[in-house]
């Protein structure tokens, strides 16, 4: 787990270098958050299980199975990124090897998916569990009500998270819901709500064991909100000191997920400097080699561009011609 | 072999599409005990229980939404939504998801499903019961757009949708549902989704049609014939992805071209067409290409004397024919 969210935290420092360095075009990323999505995926199967994304999922991707050079292959739109071949920004990712559903940019749309794909689950039998995430910005979109409306009634298999991170860009959380916590809206649509400290990973971690086994156990859906801080802008086209107070950030980074989870370790004695150093080593050489690789990478054929539209047994055929199909 | 209306016809598709592959599963808002508002999913529940005929909450983008999920799980998801109107809160899902998610994944997932859903303007069914609302969808790539006018195509694109690998839009239009009867074959066939059809053959002009205005526009075809203009009609029945070669070789032949439909004439699918022969078919065209559909108001206003003044029909399509045969 520590491992994770050192790697998270490399990888996540090297997609903003290369686009400082301009070789990067956009940047999302989720200093703050690796704590709460290592323990997100933790109790999943890699394989068995799904995981709906958004753009800050970096951690938990990692974790479901993501390379640093596949995520890093996406940072820099080449040909082989596995998320969408260059199509979409950085960010939007998904394989179906990994069972991780490819999102789109608009927030909320991916909670009814996971739903879906959660009722598929049940009615196929097949023992799969779907964990989906958001930010608490998100939580005001239409689609996430739908969504849990829809899985409370059908007891889907999934375990709704949100990782509250207290802004939706520069918005408050105080401006973006009357409420205190998401997770008292779980009432409204008949499942358990919680909310845990997503800087506590191991606690953040029984909580998601916990819903991932009722999921299961056919007990239905969970609310898991996650309360964590965002380190970074939010976005390579954002400057956050414009919104927030210099004790506002000064506080959150004294948050971090990453040196508490360290001093806990070292404090029941599976860690010390040596292994701490060693672990940000290898962490900083498989980036290092990830990035290699991902700049060596081809970028996409422009004779691609109209390429999977439709589903098209022969994939060179230029899209305007399905218009022919019915024709000579 | 028995005449069945329309909606028998979708209904006996859904009957045969679901016996055959347990993976179809029935979605919407009052598709269970109720078989939907026009009595298309009636008899699912009964035979294939509630778990494959969901009947769900009052979301649309929801019934969508969960629908792109299904599809993504390996499910078959054929959702309803009971009238066009309704279908603008799930339009993001439509457009942004289902009709993107292979693109956006750069071929990796597919999303078939079918939406359901019942359009434009009836009897006494008004602004919010009545729009058509195929140009906004059409418009999308990655999305199918049907529009069988027919029990026969009914039966067999209800069965092609299923089948397609692809998002596809179904539009079924209201006054079809009870009004129109004809030979439907037991049992499985497809009508592949693509190809326009001749629905009548002429040779001094080509109307390019659909939905009920096929109806109407077959009648109008007969008003003229006693007066001496032989009309060829097609009917455009897959909207997206469009059979352009059924169309430019029907104005190669008739020369002049007339496309009718009852959307709002602003902006709608019959400036596609018209776009099409402009570019495509100009040194054919012996008349300029003429569009007739519905006046850009909302929709069809309720009072009988508003809706009968708004409605296109077969007199005023007879109209638009002599005037461009005489052209
Ligand atoms: C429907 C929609 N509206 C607006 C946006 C622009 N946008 C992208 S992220 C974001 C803020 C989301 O905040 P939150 O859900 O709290 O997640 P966080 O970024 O804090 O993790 C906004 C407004 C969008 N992507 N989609």
């Amino acid at each position: 787990m520590y491992y994770y969210m050192i790697l998270a935290r490399v990888l996540d420092e090297r997609m903003w270098q290369l686009q400082r360095a301009g070789r990067a075009r956009f940047v999302v990323s989720a200093p703050g958050h690796e704590g709460a999505q290592v323990a997100m995926v933790w109790p999943l199967d890699r394989e068995r299980d799904w995981l709906v994304p958004y753009y800050r999922s970096l951690a938990a991707c990692l974790v479901k199975g993501l390379s640093p050079t596949e995520i890093l292959l996406s940072v820099l739109a080449k040909a082989p990124d596995p998320s969408s071949g260059g199509r979409q920004m950085p960010g939007h990712y998904g394989s179906p090897r990994l069972r991780i559903l490819s999102g789109s940019s608009t927030v909320g749309t991916q909670y009814p998916h996971a739903a879906g794909i959660a009722y598929a689950a049940k009615l196929r039998r097949t023992g799969e569990v779907v964990v989906v995430s958001i930010g608490e910005g998100g939580t005001s979109e239409g689609d996430w009500h739908e969504a849990l409306n829809f899985a409370g009634v059908h007891r889907v298999p999934c375990v709704f998270c949100v990782e509250n991170n207290r802004y939706a860009i520069s918005v408050p959380v105080r401006k973006q819901m009357p409420v205190e916590s998401v997770a008292v809206r779980a009432a409204g649509y008949g499942m358990p709500g919680v909310s845990v400290d997503g800087c506590d990973v191991l606690e953040a971690y029984r909580v998601m064991k916990e819903a991932c086994d009722r999921a299961r156990e056919g007990e239905g859906p969970t609310l898991v909100e996650f309360r964590v801080e965002r380190l970074s802008p939010h976005s390579s086209e954002d400057q956050q000191e414009r919104y927030r107070s210099p004790e506002d950030l000064e506080a959150a980074r004294r948050r971090d997920p990453i040196p508490a989870f360290g001093s806990y370790l070292r404090s029941v004695g599976l860690l010390d400097d040596a292994r701490d150093q060693a672990l940000w080593a290898r962490a900083r050489r498989e980036v290092d080699e990830a990035t290699e690789d991902a700049e060596q990478a081809p970028d996409p054929d422009p004779a691609t561009l109209t390429r999977h539209v439709y589903h098209d047994p022969d994939p060179d055929r230029p899209v305007d011609s399905v218009y022919w199909f019915g024709g000579e | 072999m028995p005449e069945l209306r329309y909606l028998d016809a979708l209904n006996r598709a859904l009957h045969e599409e679901m016996a055959r592959d347990e993976r179809v599963v029935v979605l919407g808002e009052d598709v269970g005990a109720k078989g939907g508002v026009f009595g298309v999913t009636a008899g699912l529940l009964e035979r294939f229980g509630e778990e494959r005929v969901i009947d769900t909450p009052l979301a649309e983008s929801a019934i969508v939404g969960c629908a792109i999920g299904m599809a993504v799980n390996g499910l078959v998801p054929i959702a309803e939504i009971q009238f066009a109107d309704f279908l603008h809160p799930a339009f993001d899902q439509i457009v942004s998801e289902a009709a993107r998610l292979r693109y956006r994944s750069n071929g990796a997932f597919g999303c078939p499903l079918v939406i359901r859903v019942p359009y434009g303007g009836a009897h006494g069914t008004a602004l919010y019961h009545s729009q058509c609302v195929e140009a906004f969808y059409a418009h999308v790539p990655g999305l199918k757009v049907v529009a069988p006018s027919t029990p026969y195509d009914a039966k067999g694109m209800l069965k092609a949708a299923v089948r397609d690998p692809d998002p596809v839009l179904f539009l079924e239009h209201k006054r079809l549902y009870r009004l129109l009867r004809e030979e439907v074959p037991e049992g499985d066939y497809e009508v592949p989704i693509g190809p326009a059809v001749l629905r009548r053959s002429g040779k001094d002009l080509s109307v390019f049609t659909y939905g009920w205005m096929l109806h109407e526009t077959l009648r109008a075809a007969e008003m003229v014939r006693g007066e001496g203009v032989e009309v060829e009609v097609v009917e455009i029945r897959t909207l997206r992805p469009l059979d352009k070669a059924t169309i430019l070789r029907s104005v190669a032949k008739t020369n002049k071209a007339l496309v009718v439909y009852e959307d709002n004439r602003f902006c709608g699918y019959g400036a596609e067409i018209a776009a099409l022969l402009a570019e495509e078919a100009f040194e054919d065209l012996d008349g300029p290409v003429v569009r007739l559909g519905g006046p850009d108001v909302p929709a069809v206003p309720f009072a009988r004397s508003l809706e009968e003044r708004w409605m296109p029909d077969a007199e005023r399509i007879a109209e638009a024919i002599r005037r461009l045969a005489w052209y």
